[in-house]
């Protein structure tokens, strides 16, 4: 079982902002539907390994990204 | 020579872009999590990034993609305004503006016009006088779509904002031919086209909205899906969202997005360089034609690529056919959705002949277009 977080947002905008962000910045993440375990406003969602989880807080919070929340998610698979 | 109806040619890499998209990103942006929506949701942002670009502002979220600027003035307009309130307005307004606020009236909004000069340009002061704390706002072009004047849209701003009141801004003519810092110019919002100088398709506009615009003020124009907070029955608040139900243009923002690429790497003041030039060499040529007035300031330096004419004992609607028949040249004639603007500057209700040059018009164009008028004028 693999630990990821998955970041969840109010918009599709926001999404792709972040996405960009956490590239730029060298994470690697993937965009997934939104699990439904978890109530969203937006379809998508952002996953990445729990591990950078503060690093990942840090960046979002200097960039003042908008997201709706950050939840720990495992679920089997690579990342 | 009518760029400023529509731009074209459209550079080739706008018809791939829009090609490309309807080929590879089948998907509907954000309405599900799959490969394809969320590569069209990908367009759609980098579009929104470029177009904040473009107007210096910082968050992309505040850009709001509409079909038009006459979309984007009717949200704004219809979305603030009610009953009672009071708007200052200029004399050279698009009936984009003017239909919107003239419908308003009679629900009971009072509405205050500034008068421009003759030559088109706006006397600051005559629109400060009319602006005070019980306005509710403040709506003028940044460019005439007739004379191609620019009016002073930062100071008029700067005297608004004295008083506490919103300045929208009708960008239509100005947005990709001059630089607009929206920030820097004190624009509240801003409306403007995507096929005119932005080079991309019909059929795409959008609203900027100034990072400390207050959006609640702001009721929705079409309330709809969104992709966003399904769970609910009420239109969410968040940008840009609250203000984009229904599926988004898609192909039209591919195009619009290539359009504004190709506009970076040409540069903003090459662009500007590029319509002074021709549009004084139309200014020069067209004031030794005998029987030929020119419009507006006639003045390259204060106006936008836009040149309005008309021929001493020739209707408008003739000159026009015959550029078109004769010479292959098209024009726009008649009130050009302005009757206020033509009013103004004393050629209603004939009209004028509109020359609107464009960034692929070259010198050798306006040479032809100076000796199709002259024949025409002639004979």
């Amino acid at each position: 079982v693999t630990l990821y977080g998955v970041i969840i947002f109010r918009t599709t905008s926001s999404v792709m902002r972040v996405e960009k962000l956490l590239l730029k910045a060298g994470f690697a993440i993937k965009l997934i539907p939104t699990p439904r375990e978890f109530s969203s406003d937006c379809g998508i969602s952002i996953r990445f390994a729990w591990d950078r989880c503060e690093e990942i807080k840090r960046l979002l919070d200097e960039n003042k990204a908008e997201f709706e929340a950050i939840y720990p998610f495992a679920r089997n698979g690579v990342l | 020579m009518h760029f400023k109806e529509t731009s074209w040619p459209k550079p080739t890499e706008v018809l791939k872009a829009m090609t490309e998209v309807l080929a590879q990103s089948g998907g509907n942006p954000g309405r599900s999590g799959h490969r394809l929506s969320i590569a069209a949701a990908r367009v759609v942002y980098d579009c929104r990034e470029k177009v904040a670009e473009l107007f210096q502002i910082p968050d992309p979220l505040r850009v709001i993609f509409t079909a038009n600027a006459t979309q984007s003035l009717n949200l704004v307009l219809l979305g603030i305004l009610r009953p009672g309130d009071r708007v200052v307005t200029t004399s050279m307004e698009h009936n984009a503006v003017m239909r919107p606020l003239r419908f308003l009236e009679k629900q009971g909004l009072i509405l205050k016009i500034a008068s421009c000069a003759k030559d088109g340009t706006l006397n600051v002061a005559d629109m400060a006088a009319l602006i005070d704390a019980h306005t509710r706002l403040v709506v003028m072009t940044q460019a005439s779509n007739v004379s191609g004047t620019i009016l002073p849209v930062a100071e008029v701003a700067a005297i608004a904002h004295r008083h506490g009141v919103p300045v929208l801004v009708d960008a239509s003519q100005s947005a990709g031919a001059l630089p607009v810092n929206v920030p820097d110019s004190g624009i509240d919002l801003l409306a403007f086209t995507g096929h005119k100088e932005l080079l991309g398709p019909t059929g795409i506009g959008g609203l900027i909205i100034h990072p400390s615009f207050n959006t609640s003020l702001i009721e929705p124009l079409i309330l709809g899906g969104t992709g966003s907070r399904s769970d609910s029955e009420e239109q969410p608040e968040n940008l840009p969202d609250k203000f984009e139900s229904g599926t988004a243009n898609l192909v039209g923002i591919a195009g619009l997005g290539a359009g504004l690429d190709w506009i970076h790497k040409k540069g903003l003041p090459a662009i500007r360089e590029h319509h002074k030039a021709l549009t004084a060499a139309l200014i020069e040529g067209l004031s030794v034609i005998p029987g030929v007035r020119v419009y507006g300031k006639a003045d390259a330096e204060s106006s936008v690529a836009i040149v309005s004419f008309t021929i001493q004992g020739k209707t408008v609607s003739e000159i026009g056919f015959r550029l078109d028949e004769e010479y292959g040249i098209l024009t726009r004639v008649g009130l050009h959705c302005a009757p206020a603007a033509h009013k103004t500057i004393g050629s209603f209700p004939e009209g004028t002949v509109r020359l609107s040059p464009g960034i692929f018009t070259t010198p050798e164009d306006i040479e032809q277009t100076l000796k199709a008028i002259q024949e025409v004028a002639r004979s």
